[in-house]
């Protein structure tokens, strides 16, 4: 049985590891700070995307404070500027990040048998690259602000608005550098770092969803370079390529940005993906369904992420005949994502299901997943995204998948992979109460939104006539259950660092290498090399037992 | 049709009548979707959930038929809604031939509204109901979105070219038009009201704004004051292109291309007059930019589509 | 200086020739994702040259081609030392060869720069830096303009592609050979150099017909 309540005892008992772990090794800041050890640098980063996550939320609460009543809290000018902040943090700070820079960062050497990734020190300076964009962003927040949305569209964004742009725009370039040098890192080390037998179709697939995500990032922040750069020099000299006075086309920044934009929400969400699949066959005892299915729907989901992204236009003035064929394509890339939603909901057939906290997270992030794509159909459709489009609905489609699928997985993957980072396990029954909770107030602040976007309610906006205040409330009373729910994790996990019970080498009994090393693992993961023979996520639901990847049958 | 449908916002235009019925058939499909999921996960997290019985034997290995059978269910399924919403967004975006031309210019933060007939508005709009009504629209600065949730018609107003919608309203009533694209301080109070009139009403209230001049004929000032009679007039020795019936007719460009004359192309080579010369004549047409603002662009294409020239056709 | 102790691969390698390789592996994943920032711009480019013709070809008449054309051959026969450089590093046992084939490089590169600095002064005199010292051409239209920011943009760029190219033959000559880390057992780190270097050349081969080529046919 895999569930570990507070006050059971895990299926292993801890043993004694031969060297010392990686959190112990050596204990002088510089040795942190300086660090080429990659779970060390997971940890450096998991710190600094904790902190943006937390400095975007602040902005979000003072929001949805703010949107609460039609009068309001906030001077207009302060409303917009939060709001724009709110996006740029969230996505390049966050969302981004998380995932691929704290359990990419520390798992993908793990789960393919290496000891490091290729370019250690490339992944130090990515965490410094990283911060010196965040001192930017910041410096930009704290001086007031850039109010041009995070899509910074022209003329508004060169011309018009008063704010800290310039600083916005090179912070998020900065930015972008961190980010290829993660993606980079991760490509070259999954092609060529895997240990002896870990083939490509053996690969667990949170590894198959970083270098998706990996193979992404490195095509389209390139194109975001490029345009922060093009925006900050025509912030700062006052005239540019995106000059409508001089003849530039105002539509040609939309272009450009959504290039890389439609690819970063797909960059957002393929790691989340990848860590549901690698969560679910834990937990239900049973291999995952169709293995071959979900990497090609993962990789399709990354190419074809390149050719949709004018539906952010549909309204923008772009000819008719383009706006039919990027909703084609984005029904295309449509189908895969739904693929892995049969995949994963049939995932459970047979299996022996425990509702440890992973498991509620992943489930819930297929449930909210499939909400929003759902409403994401919608917004494919030619006509009715006419009616949609620049409305709260759009706001409730990305935030049910960017917070709900996004965070949900985050958190999932916090929890699954807790004891191993730290060899402490949380407390379970607060960890399933944060979980539900986390669902309840999402819900609560997201559904009604999609029912103010149908109603007409534009986004952006610092009030809105009294009619729509009830849902309005509804959704900033929602905000503030969701906000509990994101700081409760704070406590107990903090907690579970100093008190939680040990852990041992494997509590969740699960497949992949990286549990067959010590909770906390050594600093160079393995003693020596090891030799897979089969793919992930064999597990036996008829006799409840499992072979590791290694080869190695593990009964009852 | 829908007004059973709690909160089911207001239809108001002939437009919004055919997008309810997708509307609605997608929001069914998106309901039944996640009633099948959350009923499969829920029954298999019952049944088999750890310590039942149930038997986990014969575990389904070859997951091929599944998926390919749910993959192409998906995909046709999807094909379906992308064709009709297709179909759908054509028709709304290819302007019948209309009964009135209204001329709009957002600007932060109004909608400036300008009849043919030269009466003036502001954060409104009074057209007659049944009546096909083209807007012609122009941004002084940045990028707006002139969106009627009533209508379920939207457009974004972008500032260096000149965009077009048309509706046809089927009830008379005050309905709500807002800003949808961000765009700066106020956009969230740049509302204004579509005020739709039966034909006697609307009549009436033409003739009572109390103006002088047509559109036209404030374009054809324009014209004689900024010089452009001077090559295009009648009597003119200068070799320029004629323009009457000039436009929505196709024109030959130097480079070889074709162009359609709507409003776009007039605004482009009042602004730009070098890459856009006719094939056959001298690139000697001064240019604009600078001195004409938004509103004197419109009124001067106003002037110019009065001297006659085909309907206006698709964009 | 032939090195006596022998080179071992760092931690997460299992040998050298897998270091080597995944070395110059990452650096083509690098330049893929470099040729796609430019890429952008030079895509921009062709939108405006399409869009407005004249306007482009009037304002790049005041493009200093002599100056591109010489840099064009500087940056060309600098990958050709930089090609010969690699091939001694993989033939000889001294480094002297290699060593001189560098120190050409470096002049190359730096050449390149001054000429170009020089380019960028007799630019200043003739009114094309956009806001700074501008006067619009006839012909131009208000168009014009953008050809220059494009052009300022791009060879900045580059400038400073060359500048970090540059460097890194620089930290080769002075810190690794210098420890004998490069050698006919193992001189991937030059290829990385190189193949970073060739990728500077290739985009002023992009660039060079974009500035100095319009309206020239």
């Amino acid at each position: 049985m895999s569930t570990t309540t507070f006050g059971g005892v895990p299926a292993d008992e801890p043993t004694a590891a031969t060297e010392p772990s990686y959190l112990t090794s050596e204990n002088t800041i510089a040795s942190w700070l300086f660090t080429r050890d990659h779970k060390r640098i997971a940890l450096l980063f998991f710190a600094s995307v904790t902190f943006f996550f937390f400095v975007g939320g602040a902005a979000a609460t003072l929001m949805r404070l703010n949107l609460a009543a039609p009068e309001g809290l906030l001077q207009p000018a302060v409303y917009n500027r939060m709001f724009t902040m709110h996006g740029i943090i969230m996505v390049w700070f966050f969302l981004i990040p998380s995932i691929p820079t704290t359990f990419g960062n520390f798992f993908i050497p793990m789960m393919i048998g290496a000891r490091d990734l290729a370019f250690p020190r490339v992944n130090l300076l990515s965490w410094y690259v990283f911060n010196l964009s965040g001192l930017v962003v910041l410096f930009s927040l704290i001086m007031g602000g850039a109010d041009t949305g995070w899509t910074f569209y022209v003329p508004l964004s060169t011309v018009y608005a008063n704010g800290y742009v310039l600083a916005a725009a090179l912070a998020v370039f900065i930015n972008g550098f961190s980010s290829i040098m993660t993606a980079l890192n991760f490509v070259v080390t999954i092609h060529k770092m895997r240990a002896p037998g870990m083939t490509w179709m053996r690969l667990p697939l949170f590894v198959w969803g970083i270098y998706a995500v990996s193979v992404v990032m490195l095509t389209a922040t390139p194109v975001l370079a490029m345009d922060t750069f093009l925006l900050a020099v025509e912030r700062f000299i006052g005239i540019g390529l995106f000059d409508v006075r001089h003849g530039a086309d105002a539509i040609l920044w939309q272009h450009m940005f959504w290039f890389y934009s439609h690819p970063a929400v797909y960059i957002m969400i393929l790691p989340s993906m990848g860590v549901a699949s690698e969560i679910i066959p834990v937990y239900a005892r049973r291999p995952i369904f169709g293995y071959a299915g979900m990497t090609i729907a993962l990789m399709s989901i990354a190419i074809l992420s390149f050719f949709v992204w004018a539906h952010h236009m549909f309204v923008a003035g772009i000819s008719i005949y383009s706006g039919v064929f990027f909703s084609l394509m984005t029904f295309f890339v449509a189908v895969p994502s739904a693929i892995k939603v049969f995949n994963w909901t049939v995932s459970l057939h047979k299996g022996r299901i425990s509702f440890d906290a992973p498991m509620l997270y992943a489930l819930g992030f297929v449930l909210l997943f499939t909400l929003g794509g759902v409403t994401g159909l919608m917004l494919a459709t030619l006509a009715v995204d006419v009616d949609l489009h620049g409305t709260y609905f759009v706001i409730a489609h990305f935030h049910y998948i960017m917070v709900g699928a996004t965070v949900s997985a985050f958190f999932g993957a916090l929890h699954y992979w807790w004891p191993k980072m730290t060899g402490r396990l949380y407390p379970e029954m607060w960890a399933r109460s944060a979980a539900i909770l986390m669902y309840v107030g999402f819900n609560l602040t997201f559904f009604p939104q999609f029912v103010l976007g149908y109603l007409g309610m534009p986004r952006r906006s610092y009030t809105y006539p009294p009619e729509w205040q009830s849902w309005n409330l509804l959704s900033s009373a929602g905000a503030s259950i969701l906000a509990i729910a994101y700081l409760l994790p704070l406590l107990y996990l903090g907690w579970s660092i100093f008190w939680g019970r040990k852990a041992g080498p494997n509590p969740w009994r699960a497949s992949g290498l990286e549990w067959a090393t010590p909770s906390p693992p050594p600093k160079h993961n393995f003693e020596e090399t090891p030799v897979v023979a089969l793919g992930p996520y064999s597990y036996d639901p008829e006799n409840d037992t499992f072979i590791d990847q290694e080869g190695v049958l593990h009964a009852r | 049709m829908y007004h059973w449908i709690p909160f089911w916002p207001d239809t108001a235009a002939v437009n919004g009548v055919v997008v309810n019925n997708l509307y609605i058939a997608e929001l069914a499909l998106s309901g039944l979707i996640m009633v099948t999921v959350v009923a499969m996960m829920v029954t298999f997290c019952v049944r088999y959930r750890d310590g039942t019985s149930t038997s986990r034997a014969n575990l389904v290995r070859e997951t091929w038929h599944f998926e390919i059978a749910w993959t192409i269910a998906t995909l046709g399924l999807f094909l379906v809604l992308f064709v009709w919403g297709a179909q759908i967004y054509v028709w709304l975006y290819q302007p019948p031939p209309a009964d009135e031309e209204v001329y709009i210019v957002g600007k932060q933060w109004m909608w400036k509204v300008e009849h043919a007939g030269g009466q003036r508005e502001i954060d409104a709009l009074h057209v007659p109901v049944d009546k096909t009504i083209r807007l012609v629209m122009a941004s002084e600065d940045v990028i707006h979105s002139f969106f009627v949730p009533a209508f379920r018609i939207k457009h974004d107003v972008v500032p260096g070219t000149l965009e077009t919608l048309w509706f046809k309203a089927n009830k008379t009533g005050t309905f709500r038009l807002e800003c949808t694209q961000y765009c700066g301080l106020q956009h969230a109070t740049m509302q204004g009201e579509i005020v739709v009139m039966t034909g006697p009403d609307y009549a009436r209230w033409l003739t009572s704004q109390g103006v002088e001049e047509s559109l036209a004929q404030q374009g054809a000032d324009l014209f004689r004051a900024h010089g452009c009679s001077g090559c295009h007039g009648e009597n003119s020795a200068v070799h320029a292109p004629s323009l009457s019936g000039l436009y929505g007719t196709q024109v030959h460009l130097q480079d070889g291309s074709v162009r359609l004359a709507d409003e776009a192309y007039l605004r482009d080579c009042i602004l730009n007059p070098r890459s856009f010369t006719v094939a056959g004549y001298p690139p000697i047409m001064p240019d604009f930019s600078g001195q004409l603002d938004e509103g004197d662009m419109l009124k001067l294409i106003a002037y110019i589509k009065s001297l006659g020239g085909g309907q206006e056709s698709r964009r | 200086m032939p090195a006596d102790t022998e080179l071992m691969p760092e931690m997460q390698y299992a040998t050298l020739a897998q270091q080597g390789e995944t070395a110059q592996f990452g650096m083509w994943v690098f330049l893929t994702q470099e040729t796609i920032f430019f890429g952008a711009l030079i895509f921009t480019y062709f939108l405006y040259r399409t869009t407005y013709p004249h306007e482009f070809a009037a304002a790049a008449k005041d493009a200093v081609l002599w100056c591109g054309t010489l840099n064009f051959v500087i940056l060309v026969t600098s990958s050709l030392t930089m090609v010969l450089a690699i091939n001694a590093a993989a033939q000889d046992v001294r480094p002297n060869r290699m060593v001189r084939w560098l120190i050409m490089t470096v002049v190359l590169g730096c050449l390149f720069l001054v000429v170009k600095g020089y380019e960028y002064y007799l630019d200043f005199q003739d009114k094309v830096v956009p806001v700074v010292a501008f006067e619009v051409k006839p012909g131009e239209g208000s168009a014009g303009v953008l050809f220059w920011v494009f052009y300022w943009v791009a060879t900045g760029l580059h400038a400073i592609h060359l500048t970090i190219g540059i460097g890194l033959v620089l930290y080769m000559l002075l810190w690794r050979i210098r420890r004998g880390e490069i050698s006919p057992a193992y001189y991937a780190p030059l290829e990385v150099v190189g193949i970073y270097w060739s990728f500077v050349d290739t985009v002023w081969l992009f660039l060079y017909p974009c500035i100095y080529l319009v309206g020239r046919s």
